[in-house]
């Protein structure tokens, strides 16, 4: 009985010891929404992969690098699915700056699968220069760098139910909680504007998307099958910025179902084994 | 404990290889042959899955070293290059950074269940304090490690700790500058902590052969406390009795361990460390990996610099001393009514301190610190004071006994079949 | 020494049934874990990729001369072969060679004259000399490789010395009259 009670003792003293690093202050937290990525089973959505590459390459990407995603990433399996071709295709419109040449000189040239998306700006002190001193974070691994506080005793329930989504939650509120600063708000300065999920409300990035903003791919009947809003918008993107940071996310997940499967079924038997074993000795009433 | 040794060479060539170096013969007396308690329960197999998390970080480790680059330029990009381009990348760096905290998850269900059964009395203390040694060790592995991302959290971790040495009066400053290489943690200060985050886990290996040398010495703590009196009763051979229970403990563990990895990959690290190293901004609230966290809780719940480093580094040094801090003569707990009740208290001010770790340094956190920071040093004052009027349960008279219950039926069915069985 | 009485030994095949189950998952976990271990040692993804095909114009490459580029880290040589060269190379009595091979099997029928060869001594891996001018071609108009003393004629085969193979021709294809596709 004792044993027992130490070890749940223990899983839930430890369990509690991982206490979420995030700062207090005046934090809105952003509400769950539902992801195709999510749990045990889970697997990118392809279609709103390509519909957040969309907005990612039309608006995040003009400020945003995305330094670590190489187009051929884009055609790999577990992403969103581009063909080969398809990715060799996008890459020739951008040009890529290599070299030195034979002459010494750096040159550009068509991009190729190997390339890495080029970033907006030549380096920080250029990209803040050019933002009002502000520096639009680098999206390749975002949506695992930002988080909120889940707070006791969700973060121990998050253990059993596998919620790991604070990062496309966040971004995605972030993205749909640009507002009017509520009455008594300081006033905002130059560059600054209010959000309600940003913690401390300023942020510096003025709204990034408007309805209508970015033209979905049609579907038969010459709509697109999902709305073009601002908050489909910010859910592909948020679903998009996932795969960047996980790109292995689906295979992880699949690989994880069959160890878990084969450790169960080796532990059942090992149980048995171990209980025949035991039940050699001829006193075995001791086998506990 | 170590008897005459049972193994027989079989084969000429073993025969040969014996009478040269008896290496087989080692290996058979201290993984086959070897007696075992035959009352260990389950938490006795934290010793082999210890072993066992050892030798997987140690292989993983190596394997990531082959694809990561200690440069304060690279290093971040190249862990990513390892979770991005590398075949099953993820995996074994996944397997590494999660394999770290379950490698303390296990070290602490051990610490705590030798602390339970008296594992640290006579004659067994240099076992113990050798366990020291290598939680130590495995603290300051498990830091330089997390060093090696470089992100926010590395960055901003290795510079408080480091700092930690410079409230040591007159050469604490020197001290940090050595630690550095430099005049803060700069790419001289990643590439030493690469160079021993390598080397520290061959040590720890050499200290764990110590610790089961020692162990083998003196034969196994059982959840009595009473000392084997008859081999032949009380204990079964570690093949296959206690090798099987091993094996099933590790499977379940690795359980847990898949759920983490496979699933939650991301759980026990923090969102901060996707961000590259900056020196020039903080993160708003920087912890370290929760396994230190009791530790770091009790390092800010005292106001004084010096202290407060003194009473962490007192928190664990103190571990060491507890074969001579308790006095009790009795091991097991589960015959010490009082101790045992200080003993889940301590384990509940550990929970605390560590959930405290997590918390800002404001209020009411910092006053619940400093009162469960007396609580844990005052459960080492009590182990002093309980021995001397406590008043343990009946002890039973051997691991027999005890395991068969003295009840005469169970007795008598043990003596009916024995014989049958032996025919 | 003795411990409480063992009884292994005449028991059913149950027993023995599930024992061998049990060895056999222990069995199939070691091997499954064995994979990413050494699957890790392969080229990764980036390798694999920045090992595409590359494009190369041979239009600067003057008669007689001989440039050298890297495809996939190795070294490649690309020869403008001069006529002379040509007719040495196709004059040899290919059933003579160490390793057999027609000039026609190493270059690509209407472009004789260049030729593509992978510029790695088939010996021990050192570049053979030949491609600048000033250094030494061996006896046979082709390459030396100084670290063994392997002659290679200018189809770039060996002649002479302890390499086994001739140099071997990468996999390339004319996309054009003077550009060629290398991979």
């Amino acid at each position: 009985m004792s044993l027992r009670l130490s070890l749940a003792g223990l899983a839930a003293g430890l369990a509690l010891a991982v206490g979420p690093a995030f700062a207090a202050g005046d934090v809105v937290k952003p509400p769950a929404q539902s992801w195709s990525f999510s749990g045990p089973f889970g697997k990118f959505d392809q279609a709103q992969l390509q519909r957040g590459f969309k907005v990612v390459k039309e608006v995040c990407a003009n400020c945003h690098a995305m330094s670590l995603i190489r187009f051929r990433n884009l055609a790999q399996p577990g992403g969103p699915g581009f063909t080969t071709s398809q990715v060799e295709a996008l890459a020739q419109t951008y040009q890529i700056k290599d070299g030195p040449n034979d002459s010494g000189e750096m040159f550009e040239r068509p991009g190729r699968p190997a390339d890495a998306f080029p970033s907006p700006f030549p380096n920080e002190q250029a990209a803040r220069a050019a933002n009002g001193g502000a520096y639009p974070p680098d999206m390749s691994v975002l949506a695992k760098a930002r988080t909120y506080e889940r707070g006791f005793p969700k973060f121990v329930f998050d253990i059993f139910t596998q919620y790991q989504e604070q990062g496309p939650d966040y971004i995605t509120a972030l993205l749909t909680g640009y507002a009017e600063p509520p009455q008594g708000f300081p006033p905002l300065l130059p560059g600054q504007n209010y959000n309600t999920y940003m913690p401390g409300h300023l942020i510096a990035m003025p709204k990034p998307l408007n309805d209508g903003q970015v033209e979905y791919p049609k579907g038969p009947d010459g709509k697109s099958p999902v709305p073009e809003t601002v908050e489909q918008y910010a859910k592909d993107v948020s679903a998009f910025l996932v795969w960047m940071a996980e790109p292995h996310l689906e295979a992880r997940k699949r690989m994880g179902l069959q160890v878990m499967i084969f450790l169960a079924l080796f532990a059942g038997l090992l149980y048995f084994t171990k209980k025949k074993i035991w039940s050699r000795l001829p006193d075995h009433a001791s086998a506990h | 404990m170590s008897g005459h040794s049972t193994y027989q060479p079989k084969t000429g060539i073993e025969r040969w290889l014996d009478a040269r170096l008896p290496i087989v013969r080692l290996m058979h007396d201290a993984g086959v042959s070897y007696p075992v308690p035959r009352n260990l329960n389950l938490l006795w197999t934290f010793g082999g899955i210890l072993v066992f998390m050892l030798v997987a970080q140690i292989i993983t480790g190596v394997i990531l070293a082959m694809h990561y680059t200690p440069n304060a330029n690279m290093a971040f990009n190249s862990v990513e290059h390892i979770m991005r381009d590398v075949n099953f990348g993820w995996l074994l760096r996944y397997l590494h950074s999660n394999g770290a905290s379950m490698f303390f998850v296990a070290v602490y269900v051990h610490i705590f269940r030798g602390l339970y059964y008296g594992s640290y009395k006579a004659p067994r203390e240099v076992l113990w304090i050798l366990g020291v040694i290598i939680f130590l060790l495995m603290m300051a592995t498990a830091f330089m490690g997390y060093v090696l991302p470089w992100g926010q959290m590395s960055f901003w971790g290795a510079t408080v700790i480091t700092n930690l040495f410079s409230a040591l009066p007159v050469i604490g400053e020197t001290i940090v500058t050595f630690l550095w290489g430099g005049y803060s943690v700069d790419n001289p200060t990643l590439n030493r902590f690469f160079s021993l985050h390598f080397l520290l886990p061959f040590m720890i290996a050499g200290v764990v052969v110590l610790h089961i040398w020692a162990l083998h010495h003196v034969g196994q703590n059982n959840p009595t406390g009473v000392e084997v009196k008859d081999v032949r009763k009380d204990t079964v051979p570690f093949t296959p009795y206690a090798t099987i229970k091993d094996l099933f403990g590790m499977v379940l563990f690795m359980l847990v361990f898949a759920w983490f990895v496979f699933y939650q990959p991301n759980f026990m690290g923090h969102a901060d460390n996707y961000i590259p190293a900056n020196p020039a901004a903080t993160p708003a609230h920087i912890v370290p990996e929760w396994y230190f966290l009791p530790f770091y809780a009790i390092l800010r719940a005292i106001p004084d610099k010096l202290g407060g480093v003194l009473a962490m580094g007192g928190a664990i040094v103190i571990l060491a001393f507890l074969p001579w801090i308790d006095t009790s003569k009795v091991k097991s707990m589960t015959y010490r009514p009082i101790a045992r009740q200080f003993f889940w208290m301590f384990v509940l001010v550990c929970i605390g301190l560590g959930y405290l770790g997590a918390m800002p340094a404001d209020e009411p956190y910092v006053t619940i610190s400093r009162i469960l920071t007396v609580l844990y040093f005052g459960f080492f004052v009590a182990l002093a004071l309980i021995g001397i009027f406590e008043r343990p349960a009946q002890l039973p008279t051997s691991i027999a006994d005890s395991v068969l219950g003295g009840s005469g039926a169970r007795l008598a069915h043990a003596t009916a079949s024995e014989p049958q069985a032996k025919g | 020494m003795a411990h409480a009485t063992d009884t292994t030994g005449t028991e059913p095949t149950r027993r023995d049934f599930l024992m061998l189950t049990t060895g056999a998952f222990g069995a199939v976990g070691a091997a499954a874990v064995v994979i990413p271990l050494i699957g890790q040692l392969a080229p990764d993804a980036q390798t694999v990729a920045a090992g595409a095909p590359i494009d190369l114009d041979l239009a600067p490459i003057a008669e007689g001369q001989a440039i050298k580029l890297f495809w996939r880290g190795k070294l490649i040589f690309v020869r403008h072969r001069s006529k002379k060269e040509i007719d040495e190379a196709k004059a040899v009595n290919v059933a003579t060679l160490r390793d057999p091979q027609s000039d026609e099997q190493r270059t690509k029928a209407g472009h004789e004259q260049y030729l593509v060869v992978y510029g790695s001594c088939t010996h021990l891996g050192c570049v053979p000399l030949g491609s600048s001018p000033g250094e030494p071609k061996g006896e046979f108009d082709g390459w030396f490789c100084p670290c063994h003393g392997s002659h290679y004629d200018s189809s770039g085969r060996i002649r002479k010395g302890p390499a086994p193979l001739n140099l071997p021709v990468p996999p390339y294809a004319f996309t054009a009259d003077t550009k060629i596709k290398i991979g």
